[in-house]
C-alpha cells in the first residue's frame, strides 16, 4: 500500500504544486538552517578521540607561592619543567607525556627550497601512542631517546613530501634550526578537533608538522610558543629546569577509573610531598580531568555556536508550524476526496497512513533542498574568518541527520492534520458534495 | 430493487449512511449479510463497507485527478488484491457499464451520464452483496438518467440488491418493493400495511431485501 500512497501523494503534487512548493521550501530552510548550525556544532563538540576521551587526564598541579591562595581555587593549567619532568620519570601512569608547541626553522637541503618555519611539539615519546597518531612511515621515538636527547624527528605526510618528495623518509636527515635530526617516523594526516591537547594554539588549530623529543628541543634551544606564567621575580633562563614558571602540558593514560582515582591520590601525595620540602607553599591543589571534562571545563565550544543552534532550531519549529497549517488546508481541501475513499472501504488508519506518506514525501523533497541549503550555509561559514571555519563540513553523519531531521519534521508537521482529516466522519464529507 | 422513498431529505440521507457503515448506529440492529455491525470497530467497519456494500452517489464522487481505471481501482485496493485480479475486475466493470474505450479518461472528459456509468463500475468492481444508490439519477437529464435505471435494473437481474434512495414516483414505481419513509417512520408497501420506526430498522430491512 505504501506504494499507492506514495503515487497518490505524487498526484496531490501534480494537483497542487504551489502549495506544495511552499511547504518543501519551508521545510527545507528550516532544515537547512538547523543542519548548518547543528553540523557546526557536530564538528566543533565532537569526541576528538572516540573510545580513548575517557582514559587520557590533563594533569594540573599547584606550585604557586602563598599569597593569593583561595581554598579550591583552579590550580593552573601547565606545569612547571621540574613538576612535568618529574612526573614522567616517576611512570606511574599507563603512559604520560610531556609537551609544548614550539617552531622551528627547516633547512632544505634539496635545491629550490629556500628556510621556512614549521609548527612543531617538543614532547616525550608516549604521546604517540597514548594519542593513536597514525604513521603511514616508522614509528615514534623510544622513551631512552627522551633520557639521553636523541637527535630525531618525527615529521608530517606534508612536510615529507615537502622535503623528499616521498613518504618514504625514515632514516633521512632533517636540518632543524641548524641541527641536523635522523628522521625516524612520518605521520599521516592527523587533525584531532579540537585540537584537545593542547588548547594554546587554539581551540580547532591545525597539527604539526615536526616533533622532537622534548630533552632535545632543551639542548637545542629550539623556540617554544604558548602561554607561560611565571610567579615571584624571575631570572635567568624560564625555560630551565628551576624556573618558577607554568609553560608544559602534561596528560596521561589511565586504563580504568580505579587507575583514574589512584593517579589522583598520587597526585596530591606528590604536592604534599613537595609541600614538606618547601618547593609548594599551597596545600595540595590537583585536576584530573579526562579529554571530555576538559574541553567542557575549556568551553571549547562557542557560546554563539550554541546560541545559532538553538535560534536555528526554533526557525525550524516556525516552519513546521506553518507547514502543519498548510498540511491542514490542503488535507481540508481534500475532504471530499477522502470521504469517497472512506466510503469505498478505507479505514481511518488508511486515510492516517495515506496523508502521512504525502507529509513523509514533502519532508524528502524538504531534505533534499534543506540539504542544499545546508551546504550553502556551511559554504558561508567556511568563509568566516574562525578557527573553526574551514571544518565545517557535512559528512555522512550528518548527510543522514539531514534526511532524518526533514522526515521526523515532515511526519510531525503532519501528524495534527493527517489525524484531524481521518477522523472527520465521511457522512459529513459526502454532504459537502 | 428496494426503493425507498422519503419526504424528508434527513431521513433519507441518514438511513444510507447508516446503511453504508458510514454512521454508526445509536440503537437497534443492524445485521448485514449477516454480520451484527453494531459491535464492530472502525477497521472491521471499513472492511465489511468495501467488501460487502457499493455505492452510487446523486454527484457522482468520482476522484477527479484520477482517471476511470484509478477511480474503479481505489475500492480494490483497500481490498488488497493483486495488480492483475485488480484489472481484471477494473476492465470487466467499465465494460459491462459500456465506458471499457475511456478506462484513461478523467471524469472531466466525461458527461454526467457517463461519469454515473463509471461510479456504477466502480460500485460493482468489488461485487458487492448490497448497492446503496443515493438519488443516483438527480443530477442527470432524463435520457441519460433512464441509462442508469436500465444498468441498475441489470445489476439487479443478477442478483445483486440495489437500495435505490430517490423522491421520483416515475423511478419508484419501477423497483420491486417500496418503503416510504415519512418524519423517520418507514412504512413497507410490499405486503400490505407494515410500519417500522427508524431508520435504523429501515437499514436492517433493507439488508434482507
Amino acid at each position: 500500500m505504501v506504494a499507492y500512497y506514495l503515487e497518490l501523494a505524487r498526484r496531490s503534487f501534480k494537483r497542487n504544486v504551489a502549495l506544495t512548493a511552499l511547504m518543501v521550501t519551508a521545510i527545507a530552510f528550516g532544515v537547512g538552517a538547523s543542519m548548518t548550525t547543528l553540523t557546526v556544532l557536530h564538528v566543533l563538540a565532537a569526541d576528538p578521540i572516540p573510545g580513548k576521551s575517557s582514559q587520557l587526564y590533563f594533569v594540573q598541579l599547584d606550585p604557586r607561592p602563598a599569597n593569593g591562595y583561595v581554598p579550591g581555587k583552579e590550580p593552573p593549567q601547565q606545569l612547571t619543567r621540574a613538576d612535568a619532568e618529574a612526573l614522567l620519570r616517576a611512570g606511574t601512569a599507563d603512559r604520560q607525556a610531556m609537551m609544548t608547541s614550539g617552531s622551528a626553522a627547516i633547512e632544505p637541503q634539496g635545491a629550490g627550497l629556500s628556510q621556512f618555519f614549521a609548527d612543531g611539539r617538543w614532547t616525550s615519546a608516549d604521546f604517540f601512542a597514548m594519542f593513536r597518531v597514525p604513521f603511514v612511515a616508522g614509528s615514534g621515538w623510544a622513551a631512552e631517546d627522551d633520557a639521553r636527547g636523541a637527535r630525531v624527528a618525527v615529521i608530517s605526510l606534508a612536510l615529507a613530501e615537502k622535503l623528499y618528495g616521498t613518504t618514504d623518509a625514515v632514516g633521512r636527515t632533517i636540518r632543524v634550526a641548524g641541527n641536523d635530526l635522523r628522521v625516524v617516523g612520518v605521520i599521516d594526516r592527523w587533525r584531532p578537533t579540537p585540537h584537545f591537547y593542547d588548547l594554546n594554539t587554539g581551540n580547532y588549530g591545525r597539527g604539526e608538522q615536526l616533533f622532537v623529543p622534548f630533552s632535545t628541543s632543551r639542548d637545542l634551544k629550539l623556540e617554544r610558543s604558548g602561554n607561560q606564567d611565571c610567579w615571584g621575580d624571575p631570572v635567568g633562563d624560564l625555560l630551565a629546569v628551576g624556573a618558577p614558571c607554568v609553560w608544559i602540558q602534561f596528560w596521561v593514560e589511565l586504563g580504568t577509573p580505579q587507575k583514574a582515582d589512584a593517579y589522583r591520590d598520587f597526585l596530591v601525595s606528590y604536592s604534599e610531598e613537595q609541600h614538606r620540602a618547601g618547593r609548594y607553599r599551597r596545600p595540595a591543589n590537583v585536576r584530573l580531568r579526562n579529554v571530555i571534562e576538559w574541553l567542557d571545563f575549556k568551553h571549547v565550544v562557542p557560546k554563539d555556536v550554541r546560541l545559532q543552534t538553538w535560534i536555528a532550531f526554533g526557525f525550524l519549529l516556525v516552519c513546521l508550524i506553518n507547514t502543519v497549517g498548510l498540511l491542514l488546508t490542503k488535507f481540508l481541501r481534500r475532504s471530499a476526496e477522502l470521504g469517497v475513499r472512506r466510503a469505498l472501504g478505507a479505514s481511518r488508519r488508511s486515510i492516517f497512513l495515506q496523508l502521512l506518506v504525502e507529509a513523509g514525501t514533502i519532508g524528502v523533497a524538504g531534505g533534499v533542498l534543506g540539504l542544499g541549503l545546508a551546504w550553502l550555509g556551511l559554504w558561508t561559514v567556511r568563509q568566516q574568518p574562525s578557527d573553526y571555519a574551514e571544518l565545517a563540513q557535512l559528512d555522512p553523519a550528518m548527510l543522514a541527520t539531514t534526511f532524518a531531521l526533514a522526515l521526523a519534521a515532515s511526519l510531525f508537521a503532519g501528524l495534527v492534520p493527517a489525524w484531524h482529516s481521518c477522523r472527520v466522519t465521511p457522512s459529513i464529507q459526502l454532504k459537502s458534495q | 430493487m428496494l426503493h425507498m422513498k422519503d419526504v424528508s431529505k434527513v431521513y433519507r440521507t441518514e438511513m444510507v449512511e447508516i446503511a453504508g457503515l458510514l454512521e454508526e448506529l445509536t440503537g437497534g440492529h443492524y445485521l448485514l449479510d449477516g454480520v451484527e455491525v453494531r459491535q464492530l470497530d472502525d477497521r472491521a467497519r471499513s472492511r465489511l463497507r468495501n467488501e460487502k456494500i457499493g455505492f452510487v452517489f446523486q454527484s457522482f464522487n468520482l476522484i477527479p485527478d484520477l482517471n476511470l481505471f484509478d477511480n474503479v481501482d481505489v475500492p480494490l485496493r483497500y481490498r488488497g488484491l493483486t495488480r492483475g485480479e485488480r484489472k481484471k475486475r477494473i476492465e470487466a466493470a467499465l465494460e459491462q457499464v459500456g465506458l471499457a474505450s475511456r478506462m484513461r479518461h478523467y471524469p472531466a472528459e466525461l458527461s454526467g451520464g457517463q461519469q454515473q456509468r463509471c461510479a456504477i463500475a466502480r460500485a460493482i468492481a468489488g461485487e458487492p452483496k448490497l448497492l446503496l444508490a443515493d438519488e443516483p439519477t438527480g443530477n442527470l437529464d432524463s435520457q441519460m438518467a433512464r441509462e442508469v435505471l436500465r444498468l441498475l435494473e441489470e445489476l439487479n437481474a443478477r442478483g445483486t440488491v440495489v437500495v435505490l434512495v430517490t423522491h421520483d414516483p416515475e423511478i419508484a414505481a419501477r423497483a420491486r418493493r417500496n418503503v416510504h419513509i415519512v418524519d423517520g417512520i418507514a412504512s413497507d408497501l410490499a405486503g400490505g400495511v407494515s410500519v417500522v420506526r427508524a431508520a435504523s430498522a429501515a437499514a436492517q430491512s433493507s439488508s434482507h431485501a
